[in-house]
């Protein structure tokens, strides 16, 4: 079956590598098996991120009304290669008060998380590089690493702007960490595994026989899935939560005192960090490498996979484009004020659901669930002051 | 395979442990704790727990490093070099490491382990909630304590 055939390709031609290899020993093909996965999501993401920069800059141009890069090469798609030259040979600037070696681990440290968060993903069908039982807990385990990896490029510059930075860095992943963790637990007590696998494989078919099993048609799905996804913004310190780095207040944050390559590294561990958080989001929630139309099935999984993908990253860039940045302390008590009960709300919505048979009355309860609790957090929440009538008096 | 696995990941992780006990500086001596961490980490997965492993790595690198950097950060005025050797901990940590030594060594050992099922999250979950309820349950009341107290310890007063 060809459709078969191109959807299995990459497999098969890692089969076929690893076939040459039959007559070494075991732990050799067991290296070699896992040096091919990890080259490859290396190359890909790495070719994913150069484009996505220039990507970005074209669609923040075009949202803001001008050309963005269009010099080099047909419409400047080969701006990241000039980039990466130019940061290539740029002098790398290390403050003399600074601590070396910590100043020097920091980036490489923070691109670390990213790129292994990246490996517990299934990009396609028989597609997940590092399969384990607990898969989802690895994506947060080494995710987590990174707020240690904030603070030594904050403490290793020795620069109060880099503290300063690394402060709110720390503060705010920590704060969206919870919300982040307890959004994606519906999902994991529905499907009853922790392996991505099994969270993709739950998504499979249709209701009805149009509307794709995916989680975020669910009520609880869809909250959750909003909720993942502004959190997955904070961790990724992105517009509009970028306060870490807020330019007009605190220079660049923890990464003031970096510059050349080690500067393109945090940018790159950035955007890694943005792949994984959408492509945990697309497993959770949007079906994986499901397809969404059940007469497309000969599209091969992978491409299906990364089209979601793509959707989300422009969501990413949109928001970028559009919202202006929030307050460290906006950011703060929306975390533990709004992020964090509606997190809660998701569970028990999730719940109602459940032991309601996935059906219609289900789907209503779970939905006057999570509408109740929003209705209720905006009333309560809502610090908006009441101002008089204003009078204006002019001079005469 | 797993003997060359162990040698590397011992090395690196005793490593960690004698740059954490030796480092003049406090912030460094704390990072260098962390690769002791994730030494252990690799242990756990080595063994086949990775439930474990991942924990450990979520609780230990993810929290207590942060958690210590920050205690460091926060408390010492002076980030200068702390210098001389600490008779007192060296006496305590030898008596610690001969104490445990001795006890591996008198325990006798059996035969062959039985062959028990790999550890799945799934079971750990399921044990969790039906053995170990009660235990589990105090656990979440006393953190949720804890929560609450440091809330209460950082809230600002209200006029």
């Amino acid at each position: 079956m060809p459709g078969e055939f191109v959807d299995q390709i990459f497999v098969a031609a890692k089969r076929w590598i690893l076939s040459l290899l039959s007559h070494a020993p075991d732990w050799i093909v067991q290296i070699a098996s896992a040096l091919l996965n990890i080259i490859l999501l290396l190359t890909f993401f790495a070719t994913l991120f150069a484009l996505l920069s220039v990507l970005e800059r074209k669609i923040l141009g075009r949202i803001q009304n001008r050309y963005g890069p269009n010099r080099v090469g047909p419409f400047g798609l080969l701006q990241p290669l000039a980039d990466g030259i130019k940061l290539l040979i740029k002098e790398d600037v290390v403050p003399i008060r600074a601590d070396k070696v910590v100043h020097f681990l920091a980036p490489i440290m923070m691109l670390l998380p990213a790129i292994l968060a990246l490996g517990v993903i299934p990009y396609g069908r028989n597609m997940t590089a590092f399969s384990i039982d607990g898969g989802i807990l690895f994506f947060f385990a080494v995710g987590s690493a990174a707020e240690l990896a904030v603070f030594m490029a904050g403490w290793g510059s020795n620069n109060k702007f880099s503290m300063l930075g690394a402060m709110r860095a720390i503060a705010q992943m920590i704060s969206y960490e919870l919300p982040l963790l307890i959004v994606v637990l519906p999902v994991v007590m529905i499907v009853g595994s922790l392996s991505a696998d099994a969270i993709v494989a739950a998504q499979e078919g249709y209701k009805w026989g149009i509307v794709p099993r995916w989680f975020v048609f669910t009520p609880w799905g869809a909250a959750a899935f909003i909720l993942f996804f502004v959190a997955g913004l904070v961790e990724s310190n992105r517009t509009p939560f970028d306060v870490p780095e807020g330019e007009s207040e605190i220079v660049a944050g923890h990464m003031t005192e970096y510059s050349g390559f080690k500067y393109a590294t945090f940018f790159m561990a950035e955007y890694f960090g943005m792949f994984a958080v959408s492509g945990l989001a697309v497993t959770l929630f949007l079906g994986g490498w499901h397809t969404p139309i059940a007469w497309l099935e000969f599209v091969p999984s992978y491409l299906w996979f990364f089209a979601k993908l793509a959707v989300l990253l422009f969501v990413f860039i949109w928001i970028r484009g559009t919202l202006p940045r929030t307050r460290i302390d906006q950011v703060m008590s929306f975390a533990w004020k709004f992020m964090l009960p509606m997190a809660f709300t998701c569970i028990i919505a999730a719940a109602v659901w459940h032991y309601q048979a996935h059906g219609w009355a289900g789907w209503l309860s779970s939905f006057a669930v999570v509408a109740v609790v929003y209705f209720a957090l905006s009333r309560f929440l809502d610090t908006r002051r009441k101002f008089a009538t204003r009078t204006y008096r002019f001079a005469e | 395979m797993s003997a060359a696995a162990f040698i590397v990941i011992a090395i690196f992780m005793l490593a960690g442990a004698v740059a954490a006990a030796t480092m003049p500086r406090l912030i460094h001596a704390a990072l260098s704790l962390v690769v002791a961490f994730i030494g252990i980490a690799a242990f756990y997965f080595l063994l086949g727990a990775e439930f474990v492993g991942l924990v450990q790595i979520f609780v230990y690198v993810g929290a207590v490093a942060v958690l210590i950097v920050f205690t460091i950060l926060l408390t010492r005025r002076d980030q200068e070099n702390t210098s001389g050797f600490n008779w007192g901990g060296a006496v305590v940590a030898i008596a610690v490491f001969s104490s445990l030594v001795w006890a591996i060594l008198h325990t006798r050992v059996s035969e062959a382990a039985p062959q028990i099922d790999p550890l799945t999250v799934k079971r750990i979950g399921e044990v969790l909630m039906t053995n170990y309820v009660w235990p589990l349950q105090c656990v979440g009341l006393l953190l949720t304590a804890a929560l609450i107290g440091a809330l209460i310890l950082v809230a600002e007063e209200k006029r």
